[in-house]
């Protein structure tokens, strides 16, 4: 059976490959509008910790004998801390400054990470084996589905909902948005907006943790899984525009999609899609899809 | 007035300086390695024209610099181009990048702007990497440097160098008149207030984009320089940790400073060289040099030493 000339089992696959990239793409896309809402910077460093997540996942697994499962709550809980150190000792000072100086900062962090695990590991990639549950696949019929990219694409969706649900539905969130329009209001209803700060970077990181752990059985664990990635999930976030949480989780797996199609239909372009998706929104709605310009 | 007569003088001291050790400099240090340090430092003049003077953070200067290597050395090598001609071609290349990038990224500012040059650079990074005439991984090697205007062979270091140098200080000082120009004074005016540059009737995207094309061309120069003088021309100079590192150049040497990003650029290349042994921790402590820097040592050397004899150079 075949679609435009394309035989759908390739079709169907480049689209699964399609929205796997699509659920890190919203995964990390939702951490870096999360952190940038209440802290106003752009978490260069998000690709190192996703990185890290990975890491942490392959260590545990072989230095620790701890698997999947556990490294799923274990790892983003780990990173997150490491976040919160970050915030406390280092991005903490620079909230008075030009917002530029975070990005210089946090771009400094990611080199330094990457490079301790390249000296560490070297380029090479490592393998990380797929949880037995997951292993094996489905027939679908039309095409093949691997259980555990199956079970990446769901988990990420619930995440991504979840955590649009907890800001945008809960007093907590409520607390979360009150502190991104007005901080100094907040604070003087007694609520702890430093605080809050941090544990929010620390949340965000610990999602860019979990979008590793989640990748490591897919791509290999390598020092250097985050670096390009990072470049691409900026891309998304002017498209889609950082205003609306909704809208970057849209957005990663939408572009996920077109990424996908692009490999089927003219593989030249599949690198660069996005970028020049990119260019297009930006000579037609400035402020990105679901952004407002401010 | 007698003020800022008093600081100018000062900068005209200070250029006479940097300019009369590139002159005695390859009497007693390798030529080549001189050479490498003033492509550089005209490039961190470059970008620093954007982030000092018009605070624009551009994260994605190496497509700029790297696209006009590319030009440079195909014209160079396929087309026998004399060097003085493929450099033009190479900066020119940058220039019309400069305008294309320019209209999309100024549409935004602050982080969004670092970034769109950002990906629009690893666009450029993935163009170059498929397109037959920059040979993919291997880039263009063996480029010939010619001869220039048909006459003097540069092939030799010693002829070569009096180029770069001629280059780099004309690349300067167009730099510096830029800065002083009433030119500069709006671009000083938009990155203090962009909203009263508005009211006083500048039109500012106008102003911010000559400013980018300045800013890519004068990098395509340098760009196209280092090409011939390390006759290759490489992924490397168009991918994205070069932007980085042009950053880091112009914040260890004081962003805003005229002066600040010839020596950060001295200082990073010569911790380069020195550190080249150790592999990747290059990158670790770059990165480390990069958190310094922004924690505790924003003004930069030159700033630093600006701020105490409280004088601007």
């Amino acid at each position: 059976m075949d679609i435009f000339g394309i035989p759908t089992q390739a079709l169907f696959g480049q689209l699964l490959i399609g929205l796997i990239n699509g659920s890190f793409y919203a995964l990390l896309s939702l951490g870096l509008a999360v952190i940038f809402g209440l802290l106003n910077i752009i978490n260069f460093t998000h690709g190192a910790q996703y990185m890290l997540g990975a890491f942490v996942a392959y260590l545990l697994l072989n230095k620790l004998g701890i698997g999947y499962w556990w490294a799923l709550l274990l790892a983003p809980v780990i990173v997150g801390a490491t976040g919160v150190v970050i915030e406390r000792l280092m991005l903490s000072k620079l909230y008075k400054l030009d917002h530029l100086y975070g990005l210089l900062l946090t771009f400094g962090l990611a080199l330094i990470i990457q490079g301790v695990f390249r000296n560490e590991y070297g380029s090479a990639g490592q393998p990380y084996a797929m949880p037995e549950q997951l292993s094996g696949g489905r027939n679908l019929g039309f095409m093949f589905l691997p259980n555990y990219r199956a079970w990446v694409i769901v988990a990420s969706l619930v995440i991504c909902l979840g955590t649009w649900y907890v800001i945008e539905k809960t007093k907590l969130g409520a607390y979360l948005r009150a502190a991104t329009e007005n901080p100094q209001l907040v604070q003087a209803f007694g609520i702890n907006v430093p605080r809050m700060i941090t544990l929010t970077y620390g949340f965000g990181v610990g999602l860019a943790g979990l979008a590793g752990v989640m990748a490591a059985p897919i791509y290999q664990v390598s020092p250097q899984m985050g670096a390009d990635l990072i470049i691409v999930v900026f891309a998304v976030v002017v498209i889609g525009g950082m205003g609306s949480i909704m809208g970057s989780i849209v957005t990663g797996f939408g572009l996920g999609l077109i990424e996908g199609l692009t490999k089927v239909f003219y593989p030249e372009a599949s690198n660069t899609v996005i970028f020049i998706i990119m260019a297009i929104v930006l000579l037609i709605r400035p402020a990105g899809l679901f952004g407002t310009q401010k | 007035m007698t003020r800022a007569a008093g600081s100018l003088r000062h900068q005209q001291i200070a250029f006479l300086i940097m300019a009369g050790f590139f002159i005695v400099a390859p009497l007693v240090i390798y030529p080549v390695f001189l050479m490498k340090v003033m492509c550089f430092a005209l490039f961190a003049c470059a970008f620093n024209l954007l982030i000092g003077y018009v605070g624009l953070l551009s994260f994605g200067h190496a497509m700029f610099f790297g696209m006009a290597g590319y030009a440079t050395a195909h014209s160079a090598k396929v087309w026998g181009f004399t060097p003085e001609l493929a450099i033009l071609f190479g900066t020119a290349s940058a220039c019309v990048l400069g305008v294309l990038v320019g209209l999309l990224a100024i549409r935004r500012l602050g982080i969004y702007f670092a970034m769109i040059t950002l990906a629009l650079a690893q666009m450029v990074f993935f163009f170059c990497l498929q397109a037959p005439f920059t040979g993919g991984e291997d880039g263009i090697q063996a480029v010939p440097r010619g001869k220039l205007f048909g006459i003097f062979d540069l092939s030799d270091a010693k002829a070569m160098y009096p180029f770069v140098l001629a280059i780099f200080l004309g690349g300067f000082l167009l730099i510096y008149r830029i800065v002083h120009s009433p030119f500069g004074q709006v671009l000083k005016a938009i990155r203090e207030n962009e909203s009263r540059a508005v009211s006083l009737g500048y039109d500012v995207d106008r102003y911010k984009l000559l400013a980018f094309v300045l800013s890519a061309t004068l990098a395509g120069l340098a760009g196209g320089t280092k090409s011939l003088v390390f006759q290759l021309a490489s992924l490397t100079d168009v991918h994205w940790s070069m932007s980085g590192e042009v950053v880091l150049m112009s914040l260890v040497g004081g962003l805003g400073t005229i002066f600040g990003p010839v020596v950060g650029a001295a200082v990073i290349i010569t911790m380069q060289n020195y550190l080249a042994q150790l592999g990747a921790w290059v990158t670790v402590v770059q990165g480390i040099v990069f958190v310094v820097c922004v924690l505790a040592f924003r003004r930069g050397i030159i700033g630093e030493i600006a701020h105490a004899i409280k004088k601007p150079l």
